[in-house]
């Protein structure tokens, strides 16, 4: 049967026919729907969102272990907090087919790095596959498993955005009946202690000899001969750019394992073409290989290190040929940057530090949007869990008065993935911060999944919840404080007292996404009274989507709203009412 | 014979529903298809964009400028960036809707003016009021069918086949609404 895919729903059917039992990941833009198409296919297959990339690698890591074919998927920034396990496991390598989806956001759609996940392979010593569209997603990863274990390796399967967010045709097949493999133990695999590991090291380098024998076949690695004298060399989503901009004009040596690179094959295709260009994405991985087998090859000097690639972009680097024909825009269009949505309860809490005139410590999740305008009130993202971390190392830098002017944001997902030890950091080391844990009971930038706070599992199934007050309390912050941020006048107290102290405080800001179907019923709409209004724009200050502010005064665009009504306790004149239905 | 439509808007318009029943309607007419999604924090309001392309083999599953047969636009503004990507005789069908975009709503830019009569001299504009069309269909947010209808009357796949892919994409209880909102952007004149 041929249906449209996703990337990565065609990597989840790929694991899913490949007889996969245990899924754990921490969602992150582009990789989230992998694991979130893995529950709709079985309900055999156990899948999980972890509190972070470590731990969910770590239980695909055991289960690989204990015998089950594993599977791990995550952001590129996720593979950073994954690493540290990851490196041993290649030591260890597998029982049962262990793979890691690894998903790259060239052009930074949705992250805070652009950062190139082959390295990562190649410092790990675990091959990397790189599909090109969602058949291959499908197949490859079908290979993977298999290859996992032929290789006592785990492998990775790297992804870019429009590999990931791209459907196109598959041919699904049904799922392989999989035993669980025994379980032995086996202490000089398994125990990494240096004894064993020097051991295991030497097994590593010999698999990669047998890796790159595999790299020269043609199993992965195809040439495809249009009996041009040009040679392009490229993987995944570069791969389809190239076919789209020189169609049978060169030859072709598709890469469908990125690492480890062979030579010899290498060698044959650049000895039959006068020219050869390296098409790839992001770093010069393949190139610099192949300048260190002394081959002379044309990549970065034409084509860019930055963002994403077109078929445009590549036909003028190899045939020097125009694009097409296009009107030009004669004006300067206002952008539009994505936006707190409307009913957002960051929104609130953003509009009251900025009143205050806080530095604001941010981390990663919707509301590093709070660093937009009008709001403006984000000082810092750098990654997960930074906010709390960053602010104590700012406060001691700067000393206690500092610290009364800063607070850092996190959001509940977040402050479970890696906040946590940032405020543990914090009590322990005598640190004074206030840390503002923003719970709106969801996941929400990745599109909704579920956390150990939310007290639901990925199926969506009533699961034991986190006290995270009684943990807070437990890692010795004296009375924090759960305040609903849409009460802006007791939120704005609290932040004063809690900023004030010369302790380490903690503020719950609780209000449900204003997307969470299952927990905000918020109804009817807004509108200003023209009679009332007398167009102060203080209600501007909130950056609502709905509120807009023209020649004909302010006014809600009921399109937009959703009525949640916190605009109407900013206006001081009581001039915006909502109507209901 | 391969097409490129492009779809945009503003996030939360429903722009990806009409890719998916526009992918759908493709595939049953047994083309390779390909649809380009925007997903995660450019959706919050943010501009958004998707491919669609159909042919007996597409490989990039991007659009670039100059490249498109068709751009199917949400919200004036939208319409008004994405021109360039329209190739040249292309055909602009879009919503006149204008939703403003954060620098304006702050007054730090000015909502262009007389974007529909500018792209009417620029393009084969097809502009009408989606949102109205919706609303009458039941619900405002039905945008994204009324737009899947003007589409699919002046393509060459039959009606039916536009139908039966509505009927596999839309949930079972909004169906009704978006039959409606189909018909409404089919017949529009």
């Amino acid at each position: 049967m041929k249906k449209l895919l996703l990337g990565n729903a065609a990597i989840a059917q790929g694991a899913y026919e490949a007889g996969v039992r245990v899924v754990s990941s921490y969602p992150g833009t582009p990789s989230t729907e992998i694991t979130e198409s893995i529950v709709k296919y079985d309900a055999d297959i156990f899948a999980e969102w972890a509190p972070n990339e470590k731990v969910a690698a770590e239980t695909a890591i055991g289960a690989s272990i204990a015998g089950a074919r594993a599977m791990s998927c995550m952001k590129h920034v996720g593979l950073n907090v994954m690493a540290d396990p990851v490196f041993t496991a290649s030591y260890t390598g597998v029982n049962a087919g262990l793979v890691l989806c690894v998903a790259d956001d060239p052009g930074m759609h949705s992250s805070q790095n652009e950062q190139d996940s082959r390295h990562y392979a190649r410092a790990s010593k675990i091959p990397m596959l790189e599909p090109s569209d969602s058949s291959e997603c499908l197949s490859f990863t079908k290979l993977a498993f298999e290859l996992s274990e032929e290789y006592d390796t785990p492998f990775f399967v790297r992804l870019s955005t429009r590999v990931s967010h791209s459907q196109s045709l598959c041919d699904l097949g049904e799922r392989k009946d999989t035993e669980l493999k025994p379980y032995e133990k086996n202490i000089a695999k398994y125990v990494m202690m240096p004894g064993n590991a020097i051991k295991r090291h030497v097994v590593v380098e010999e698999r990669t000899k047998k890796l790159i024998e595999l790299a020269e076949s043609d199993r992965l690695n195809t040439v495809i001969d249009n009996g041009s004298d040009i040679g392009v060399i490229t993987s995944g989503i570069s791969y389809q750019y190239a076919c789209e901009a020189l169609g049978d004009r060169v030859n072709y040596y598709k890469l469908g394992m990125v690492w480890p690179l062979g030579e010899k094959a290498i060698k044959d295709f650049c000895s039959k073409c006068k020219k050869v260009f390296v098409i790839e994405e992001l770093d010069s991985f393949i190139e610099e290989h192949c300048r260190a087998l002394g081959i002379e090859v044309i990549g970065k000097e034409r084509f860019t290190l930055l963002g994403e690639y077109t078929a445009q972009m590549i036909k003028k680097a190899v045939f020097n040929e125009d694009a097409p024909e296009f009107s030009p825009l004669t004006e300067a269009l206002p952008a539009r940057p994505p936006v707190l949505c409307a009913g957002c309860p960051h929104r609130a809490t953003f509009y009251v530090l900025k009143k205050l005139g806080l530095t604001v410590s941010g981390d990663i999740g919707c509301y590093t949007l709070g660093a937009v305008a009008p709001l403006q009130s984000v000082d810092t993202t750098i990654c997960m869990g930074a906010s709390v971390s960053a602010a104590h190392g700012m406060a001691k830098a700067r000393g206690k008065d500092f610290a009364k002017k800063l607070v850092s944001v996190i959001g509940d997902s977040t402050f479970i993935h890696s906040g946590i030890t940032g405020l543990i950091d914090m009590v322990a080391n005598k640190g004074s911060g206030t840390v503002i844990i923003l719970d709106n009971s969801i996941t929400g930038m990745t599109g909704h999944q579920e956390n150990p706070l939310t007290g639901f599992d990925i199926r969506g199934e009533k699961a034991p919840q986190v006290d995270l007050l009684a943990l807070v309390k437990a890692i010795g912050v004296k009375d924090p404080v759960v305040c609903d941020p849409f009460n802006i006048k007791e939120f704005e107290r609290v932040v004063k007292e809690e900023t004030a102290k010369d302790e380490p405080s903690v503020i719950i800001a609780q209000r449900p996404c204003a997307l969470l179907k299952r927990a905000v019923k918020y109804s009817g709409s807004c509108y200003v009274n023209k009679d009332k209004c007398k167009n102060c724009k203080l209600c501007m200050k909130l950056g609502c989507p709905a509120i807009v502010s023209d020649e004909k005064g302010v006014h809600i665009d009921a399109t937009q709203c959703n009525g949640c009504g916190l605009c109407t306790s900013v206006c001081p004149f009581g001039a915006i009412e909502k109507r209901e239905g | 014979m391969s097409k490129n439509i492009m779809i945009v808007g503003v996030g939360g318009q429903g722009t990806l529903l009409a890719s998916r029943i526009l992918g759908n309607t493709l595939i049953a007419q047994g083309y390779d298809v390909k649809v380009s999604e925007v997903h995660g924090m450019s959706q919050r309001g943010g501009s958004v964009v998707t491919y669609v392309k159909y042919a007996d083999k597409v490989s990039s599953p991007i659009i670039d400028k100059g490249e498109a047969d068709v751009i199917l636009a949400f919200e004036l503004l939208e319409a008004y960036r994405a021109l360039p990507y329209l190739k040249k005789g292309g055909k602009l069908i879009v919503n006149k809707q204008s939703i403003s975009p954060m620098p304006v709503i702050i007054g730090a830019a000015q909502y262009p003016e007389s974007i529909e009569e500018k792209l009417g001299k620029l393009c084969d504009l097809t502009a009408l009021d989606a949102l109205e069309l919706a609303t009458e269909a039941g619900s405002f947010k039905a945008v994204n069918v009324v737009l899947i209808g003007v589409l699919a009357s002046s393509s060459e796949i039959s009606k039916e086949a536009w139908l039966e892919a509505l009927r596999a994409t839309v949930p079972a209880k909004l169906l009704d609404v978006n039959l409606k909102a189909f018909e409404l952007g089919y017949n529009l004149k």
